[in-house]
Parts: structure tokens; sequence; C-alpha cells
């Protein structure tokens, strides 16, 4: 960059009137490594390759929201550098990448890194270097120990209260139940299935058949084959998209007819309901707290318009059908929201402090009643579902937003 | 009994979907002696272009023919393109670019046609086809149409010239050579035929698995044991080693099911499956090298 003398004069004599004019702002103004009076350094990483790709859209999205708030003036006056780097979906990576961006971009904060997997290996890394790592895009449960782990926090409903939820509705509701449960076989699926347990307490013994499946399983034919057997009359699908639609799909093929029960991961109109088979997927029951943007009973809310719009303007030609559009704005939301609070003190500290301060506040695209609550003990900022069941071509929701809020 | 029935079949519809992609990867090793990793993506690939046809508003047959024969061509340029060039290269050199094609048919999938799953049809009729409760119209469509392309590869290499001077190609280049046999060109066929065969796989397993950039990547592997336990240089063998490979897998599970019931001792189950199979593939290939339909291949020293 070349100063020029009028820049420079100019510089400076804005500099020695604000200096006059409010002495005040200056000295509230505070900075940890990567913010400054121009900019903010927000790190993220993503998978751009590799098998998890599909998630790669969030990254983007992310991107197009910053690229949006930079055009209409930023932050506080300052803009968003936003740095995305693809992990591949691979832990190993995401520590290489991770070092990158907290010591030699120096960014503020990391910002929705994804997945399970790898944010388990820069979890101890970021809380020794005491640098945020805000609103990972995981539901494990492990990202709420703010006694533990002070400087992570997560974003979306944890699988484990949410499998709590469906156990307590399963009890309440289905007479005399013997369930059948079909699980990825990882952390994810762990996760789910711990809460489940939970949530039956001492009637775990309904549950009649619990089969597992490796992601790398081709489909899940035979194992929807052995839960029918059981005489299950009620299933709990714990499968990413592709295998949840597989075995709905089986189990309508060999006539099994349990209630179904899906997890809020492959809740998607777009890519689990129509590809299972509208005729399939009636009746399934499942967990939300997002407005799925194939749902037709959104178009006409102010949000989901103001997302429709925003989606023409900054991400012109990428697939509306795509949950995780939804997902990345919302979740860039609140990290927008979290940066205007922290002012001009844009110090690590005060970023978890603003991010651990939230009461009752509605974010765009989550369901009505549905509100984000943090606390320094609770860094959970959703932890409220809405049950919903299937039906025609989209998701009914019925009975009350539930909340684990305070458990 | 009905778990029974049902698992044999479900094993035999996957065990189909592994014998399509066994045969593919067979074709090219049979004239060529390489295995080819991008295998997979490729017909992954294919299968993504007869699905654009369908959008654009091909019936599903105009779609399957016009997608094998682009794939056909594309399977000949990459030979004459990519590996043309390589023709006197190290096999690990060949290896890298096989692994190299497999990302970029990956990602440039992915790139026109995201990473969404999508739904594909299923040409059988759902009212007319299939055993009801036990083997859906779709399974028992894929493994027919396995046999079929089965019969017509080897109608095509026992007794048509064009096959015949494959064969040849493959088996001996300089006598094929000396007889008039264009071997180069030979090779670029074997790999459109296999590219084509490839295709057909894809088209019929996304009913199955859903059409996304990685359907394949699961498949692969099976694809392989199938190959090696049926013996990589039959295409027949391979044929049978899906089949093989495929039950195999589900009476893994079943039996430990049964087991699991009758004692109440959990020993082997789903997360075992695949593990158990392969171990026994291992066992067929200590004993059978060649694998089990495998021609034993004598080189005097």
């Amino acid at each position: 960059m070349r100063t020029n003398r009028r820049g420079f004069v100019g510089g400076a004599s804005a500099l020695a009137m604000m200096s006059v004019a409010a002495p005040a702002v200056r000295a509230q103004k505070k900075y940890s490594d990567g913010a400054s009076d121009t900019e903010i350094k927000v790190g993220h990483t993503g998978p751009y390759s590799g098998p998890a790709s599909s998630y790669g859209q969030i990254g983007k999205t992310l991107e197009a929201y910053w690229k949006g708030v930079n055009d209409a003036g930023g932050v506080n006056g300052r803009k968003i550098k936003f740095l995305t780097l693809d992990d591949g979906y691979n832990p190993a990576k995401i520590v290489e990448l991770t070092r990158q961006l907290v010591e030699q971009e120096k960014v503020l904060c990391l910002f929705n890194t994804l997945g399970t997997a790898n944010n388990t290996a820069i979890h101890k890394y970021m809380n020794q270097k005491k640098v945020p790592q805000l609103y990972v895009a995981t539901g494990a449960s492990k990202w709420g120990k703010p006694k533990e782990f002070p400087w992570t926090m997560g974003f979306q409903p944890d699988y484990h209260t949410e499998g709590v939820i469906y156990a307590k509705h399963i009890l309440a509701n289905v007479k005399d139940p013997k369930i059948g449960v079909l699980m990825q076989n990882d952390d994810y699926g762990k996760d789910y299935w711990d809460g489940f347990k939970e949530g039956l307490g001492k009637d775990s013994g309904k549950v009649v058949k619990h089969v597992t499946f490796e992601v790398t399983d081709p489909t899940v034919d035979s194992q929807v084959i052995q839960l029918k057997d059981s005489g299950a009359n009620v299933f709990f699908n714990i499968a990413t998209p592709k295998a949840a639609a597989q075995a709905i799909r089986k189990a309508a093929d060999i006539g099994w007819k349990p209630v179904q029960y899906l997890n809020n991961v492959s809740a998607s109109v777009g890519s689990v309901m129509k590809p299972a088979g509208l005729d399939n997927s009636q009746g399934i029951i499942t967990a939300q707290y997002l407005k799925d943007p194939t749902d037709k009973q959104w178009e006409n809310t102010d949000d989901f318009k103001a997302w429709v719009a925003w989606m023409d303007k900054w991400m012109p030609g990428s697939n509306k059908a795509d949950a995780n559009h939804v997902f990345g704005f919302a979740v860039a939301s609140l990290m927008h929201e979290t940066l205007k609070k922290c002012g001009d003190e844009l110090t690590r500290e005060n970023v978890m402090r603003q991010a651990a301060n939230f009461q009752k506040y509605k974010l765009p695209l989550l369901l009505p009643g549905i509100t984000i609550n943090t606390s320094p003990s609770d860094y959970y900022p959703i932890q409220s579902v809405q049950l919903a069941r299937f039906k025609g071509e989209t998701w009914d929701l019925f009975g009350d937003v539930m909340s684990a809020e305070g458990s | 009994m009905e778990q029974f029935l049902q698992q044999i079949a479900s094993g035999l519809a996957n065990g189909a979907i592994y014998a399509c992609v066994a045969l593919a990867l067979v074709m090219i090793y049979v004239s060529t002696d390489h295995i080819n990793f991008a295998q997979g993506e490729m017909a992954m690939f294919s299968t993504y272009i007869s699905w654009q046809l369908m959008t654009w508003g091909l019936s599903f047959w105009a779609a399957f023919v016009l997608a094998v024969a682009i794939s056909f061509l594309m399977g000949v340029l990459i030979e004459r393109l990519i590996l043309r060039p390589l023709h006197n290269a190290p096999v690990l050199s060949i290896i890298v670019v096989f692994i190299g094609l497999l990302a970029i048919f990956n990602s440039v999938a992915g790139a026109i046609w995201s990473y969404l799953i999508k739904e594909y049809p299923s040409p059988f009729p759902k009212s007319s086809f299939g055993i009801a409760g036990v083997i859906g119209p779709h399974q028992l469509g894929v493994v027919m149409v396995t046999l079929i392309v089965l019969g017509l590869l080897f109608i095509f290499f026992r007794y048509t010239p064009l096959g015949l001077a494959m064969r040849a190609a493959a088996q001996n280049p300089q006598m094929a050579r000396l007889v008039g046999v264009r071997v180069d060109w030979m090779l670029a066929l074997g790999w459109g035929l296999a590219a084509s065969v490839g295709a057909v796989a894809g088209i019929m397993v996304a009913h199955i698995v859903y059409l996304d950039p990685n359907m394949m990547a699961g498949i692969l592997l099976y694809a392989f044991a199938s190959a090696l336990v049926g013996g990589i240089s039959n295409p027949a063998g391979a044929v049978a080693g899906g089949f093989i490979v495929g039950i195999l897998e589900n009476m893994v599970a079943y039996a430990g099911n049964q087991i699991e019931k009758a004692t109440g001792v959990y020993i082997i189950g789903n997360g075992e499956k695949l593990t158990v199979a392969l171990i026994i593939v291992i066992f067929v290939l200590t004993v059978k090298p060649a694998g089990l339909f495998g021609r034993v291949v004598v080189k005097r020293v």
C-alpha cells in the first residue's frame, strides 16, 4: 500500500479530531490478536473436499455471509477478514491448519469448525492457547463444558438431549413399546444412543434390538431385516442422510411398519424423505430447531423471506433446498451478533463473555419459540427442539417447544 | 426362516452391485494388467451423465444407452490422452494417475451436480417384478442385468473377431501385432468397455445407494474383494465372487444373530461382518492365490 500525502494528512487530522472529541471511546478500545480498528480476523476450517464435502456448503455460506456484512460496512466499522481453509474432514489436517490460523494468521477466534472428530482434535489446543472455538458445527454433547473447556462452545441442540426427548416421547405415547435401534457406529451415533438410554431410564429393557452399521457400508438392508425380525414396533433411526433414507425405504420394502423416530441430522425433506419415498416417510417423527428450506409453511415468514433474498443476492445459483445454507446463515448471524455485542473491546475474553451472555435472543431461521440462551455455566446455545411429524410433503410441527434448558 | 430368505435375497442384490463393479475392474485388468482405482468414480460420473440426460427429458432406457455410449468414449479418451504417454512408466506412476483421476472425477462431479444426495429412478416395474417381502423389484432387476452383461461380455470375447483380437493383444502383444492386431487401439477399447460396464453398474447401483459423488467409495472396496476372490483374470469368476461376498457378508450377521438368540452371547454381528468376510477372502487367496475361478498363470523362467 502506498500512502499519499493527502491520505496521510486526512488520516492524521481525523485521528487528532477523534482524540479530542471522544477520549472516552478511545480509552475503552481493547484488542487481542486478530482485531484492530479496521479489521477482525475470524478463522474457519471445513470439508471442501473428501467424504463429507456436502458440508462444504456451510463454509461457502459463511464466506458469503461475511462478504455481505462487509459490504454493509462491517461490524462496528470493522471489516471481517474470514479465513476459511479446507480440512478434508481429516482430524490430522485440522490440527495443522488450526496452528496456522492461530499462530501465523493470529485470528481472534475460530468459528464453526466442522465435525465431531475434527473439533475433538483441536479441543485441548484451543483451550491451552485460550483462543475461542465458537459455535462448532457438531452436535456432540461434549462442547458445553465451561469448567473444563471455557474456550469452546457448541451451537445446535446436542445429540444427547435429542435422544432423551425421543425416549420420553416413546414412553409417553406408544403402548407397550418394543424398540429397534439402528445406529451409526461412531461417536455421533453413540452420543444419541447414550441419551436415548438415559431417557428410557428403568425402561431400557424395552429396546429389543440394537444394530449398528459402519459409514462405509454400502447399504443398511441387512440391519433393517434384523430389526424387523426382532418384532420391534418402534424404530429409532440414528443415521446420516444416505443410510437413513435407505433404512426408511427398506423397512417399507419388506413390509415393516413400526412407529419411526428419525434423528434431526437426517430430517431433511430434500435429501432424505424424498429419496426414501414420500409414501414410505409418512408419519415419521423427528425433532427440529431450524426451518427446513424445502418446507412450504415457512415461505411467508419474514426471516425466511429475508434469507431467500439474501441467497439470491449473495449465493446466486446455489441450491436453496440444501439445509446447509440455512444452518450456515443462522450460525453466522449468531457470530455476527456476538461480535457486535463486543463493541470496541475485541479481546478473546470478551468474545467468550459475550457468547456466554445471550438471553432469549431471537436468531433468524430458528423455529418460532426457540431462542438462544447461554450463561457462563450454560455453553449450549440452543437446547430446545420441537417434535414434528412428516405429513404429505412437509414436517407438521406438534406439541410444545421442548427444552432441556438448565437440566 | 423369513429372515434367512430376506438376508440371502438382500445379499444377492448387494452382491450383484459388487459383481458389476468387479466386472469393470476385471475388464481393465484383462486388457491392460492394471487395477483402476478410479473405476468407481468413473462409474459414478457416468451415472450423473445419465441422470442429467433424464432431467433433460430422455426416458430411462434412452438415457441408459446414451450414457453407456458416452462412457465408452470417455474411457477411450482417458486411455489415449492420459495413459498413453505413460506407456512405459513404472506401475507406481500409473497408480498415482489412477488415484488422481479418482479425486478429479469426485470433485468435478461435486462441483457440477453438488454433493446433495439425489433420488435415482428404477426402471423395473413395481407391480409385476420381484417376490413380495423377500426381494424387491429393483434388486431382482440388478441381478438379472448383471447376468446379462456377463453373458454379452462372454459372447463378445469368445465369438467376435474384435473380442478375440483384444484378448490376443492383452495376452501376447508382440505376437498380436505380428498378425495385424492394432494393439494400441485394443487397449483403448478395453478402457472404453470397462467404462461402459462401470456405467451399467453405476446406473443399477444408484437407485439403491442414491446418487451422490461418494456413492462408489464403499462399494469399490467390496468390488476389489469380489474380483480377487473370484479371480481377477476371469469375468465370470468376478461375478461369482461378487455374489459370494454379498451373501457371505449378510450370512455373518445372520449367524451372529442366531447365536445370540440361542445362547445370549454376542460373538459376531453387524460390526464385524466386513471383517469376517474379508478374513474369508484372505483365507481363500492363501489357499488359491489366483482366486476361486482364476487361471493360474505359469511363466517360463
